[in-house]
């Protein structure tokens, strides 16, 4: 009857009712642990996370307080495997690092080689790469752009884009013969000259794609809840994006007119005329027009570059790879009918030729950042050491303090709009 | 403003004199090294000197060399001046043993996970990094997968029964 009582006065003394208290704190049964915050675990397999990532969160609420990363999950020992591979059996690894554009990866690798060899390639060539990469740099901003859209809930535009990526695989598909892990080019060049129909379906795509861009912006660029949604989230000043090692459209983003293409041009991207786009805030805004205004470019680009190549007139307009035969595989014809040609085939693929000695560090503009390939190697078959330097790795590290702070629900946006892709992050 | 290779070097010498060494152009990219004790040193030099400018952190890596006795295991910077746009690369030797170098990640934010990859494969001991664990691998391995005393399998093995796999 007591306890009863003391209930009673306790209600009346406290304006918060029975559980309120004097204090106006529960009070919790001894023994038990009081934590004022929830723990959340944010992958690894969760749906928005579009990848492999695991984020433990130490929630307020639905306020983040921290983030840790944890990443390694599908891990593959790329560099490891490297190491016992001669250069044109590393090239399929690097399909896998940034699989949304992979053709900017397997390129980029083959002008590493080309560093180290003293390879000089034809402009020809050069112009096809850029055709090749710039289309492959739309399609994975398209991924990138669409995907943030669906996690803020418009689904409409990531369905709508889809089938010019898929006019864009099929570029691919005629030039190399595969879609999404493309292994595209030689040493060199192209395994083939671009057929008719590829070019075709270049033209179609430069025909239909700006309306339908321009279609995707009207759907995102001045939406209220869309821009309300990314506005101000996951926002990073330039000094620390240069500190975190930000690179590509997440440091322009920021503010800062970094290119790897304009500061240190490779394939002849200095033969081209385009503007390096950036951002004031760094937020996911931001991020969103950077990537949606290099699409534009892009395009530009590869009309551009398709101009170019049309220039070339009589054998000229036949090149389409290095004369470099002790690197540069025969035809296809001649290794399935002539033996010579599938000795030469053989050996190559095997690495009988030794890669000389020297270290080198070389980059291409990846569609998430720097895509870089440090080299070294002892003269052997293989490389002594192979080093990716994968953009999304390195500024991954900032994705605690981005979110810090901020909301769970735009923690997820800022997660797909950092474009990270799991395969390039884990190598 | 032109920053060449021989004024980077100029300026190292005169700060360093001869501690600092190994100066190379492979591939047009300047390149030297320096004791290990003096990594921090270096670093902070390059990043506040008003021409040099080095102030971001492109990579971040090491490479084994096992026949280098005593400095097997070389942390290697990759630095680039982005006024200038002019990247040079550095390079620390370390032995196996005992491997430590100090962090670079008070400077850059970015040297974190780098630097704990390079520990994860290579066993670089960071002295003065903040969480310094494993980060690809699985935190109960006890040994660095990329140093060269562990070879892929040799791919013409006969002794393991890998019919399941197309090798049988």
């Amino acid at each position: 009857m007591v306890v009863e009582q003391n209930i009673q006065s306790n209600m009346e003394a406290s304006p918060l009712g029975r559980l309120g208290g004097a204090s106006g704190h529960i009070t919790l049964p001894e023994g038990s642990i009081e934590k004022q915050t929830n723990t959340l675990n944010l992958g690894p397999t969760h749906p928005a996370t579009h990848g492999v990532f695991q984020n433990i969160l130490e929630l307020d609420g639905e306020r983040i307080i921290s983030a840790e990363q944890t990443v390694g999950y599908i891990h593959r020992a790329f560099e490891k495997i490297a190491e016992r591979r001669p250069l044109y059996q590393i090239t399929p690894l690097t399909d896998r690092l940034n699989y949304c554009s992979s053709p900017i990866n397997n390129m980029g690798w083959h002008t590493t080689c080309e560093k180290l060899l003293k390879i000089q390639t034809p402009k020809r060539v050069d112009y096809l790469r850029v055709i090749i990469m710039e289309l492959a740099r739309i399609s994975d901003h398209l991924i990138c752009n669409s995907i943030v859209g669906v996690d803020t809930g418009a689904f409409t535009g990531f369905l709508y884009v889809m089938q010019y990526r898929e006019l864009i695989y099929e570029i691919y598909e005629e030039v190399c013969g595969s879609r999404l892990t493309t292994n595209i080019g030689r040493i060199g060049g192209f395994e083939r000259n671009f057929s008719n129909t590829a070019f075709e379906k270049l033209e179609r795509f430069l025909k239909e794609y700006p309306s339908v861009l321009k279609e995707f912006e009207n759907l995102f660029n001045r939406n209220r809840i869309f821009m309300d949604r990314t506005k101000d989230t996951g926002a990073i000043s330039a000094e620390r994006a240069l500190n975190y090692g930000f690179t590509g459209p997440n440091l322009r983003a920021a503010g800062v007119d970094y290119d790897v293409r304009v500061h240190t041009p490779y394939s002849s991207y200095e033969d081209f005329d385009f503007k390096v786009p950036v951002g004031t805030t760094g937020d996911n805004y931001d991020r969103f027009l950077v990537r949606d205004e290099e699409m534009w470019q892009s395009l530009s680009i590869i009309q551009q570059a398709y101009r170019k190549v049309q220039e070339f007139k009589g054998t000229d307009a036949e090149v389409y790879h290095a004369d470099v035969p002790e690197y540069y595989l025969p035809e296809k014809e001649d290794v399935y009918t002539k033996m010579e040609a599938l000795i030469w085939h053989f050996k190559i693929i095997m690495g009988e030729t030794d890669i000389p000695k020297g270290e080198v560090y070389h980059s291409v503009e990846g569609a998430n950042g720097e895509l870089g390939f440090y080299l070294v190697s002892d003269g052997g078959r293989t490389p002594y050491r192979l080093h990716f330097r994968r953009p999304c790795f390195i500024y991954y590290q900032a994705y605690s303090e981005l979110t810090k702070g901020g909301m769970l629900s735009d923690a997820i946006i800022t997660m797909s709009s950092l474009n990270l892709i799991a395969g390039e992050l884990d190598a | 403003m032109v920053l060449t290779n021989d004024k980077i070097k100029q300026k190292l010498v005169e700060k360093f004199g001869n501690m600092v060494s190994g100066f190379e152009e492979p591939y047009g990219m300047f390149t030297f090294q320096a004791p290990k004790e003096m990594n921090l040193k270096v670093i902070q030099f390059l990043y506040d000197d008003v021409e040099l400018q080095f102030r971001f952190l492109t990579d971040l890596t090491a490479v084994h060399y096992p026949e280098r006795i005593g400095e097997e295991i070389a942390v290697v910077y990759h630095l680039h001046n982005l006024v200038s746009n002019t990247r040079i690369r550095f390079k620390v030797y370390t032995d196996a043993v005992k491997s430590e170098v100090f962090t670079a990640s008070a400077l850059f934010s970015s040297a974190n996970w780098q630097e704990r990859e390079a520990y994860d494969f290579f066993g670089v001991n960071f002295l003065g990094h903040p969480n310094l664990k494993r980060i690809m691998n699985v935190e109960e391995m006890d040994y660095f997968p990329l140093r060269k005393e562990f070879p892929l399998e040799d791919q013409t093995r006969i002794d393991k029964d890998d019919e399941m796999f197309g090798r049988g």
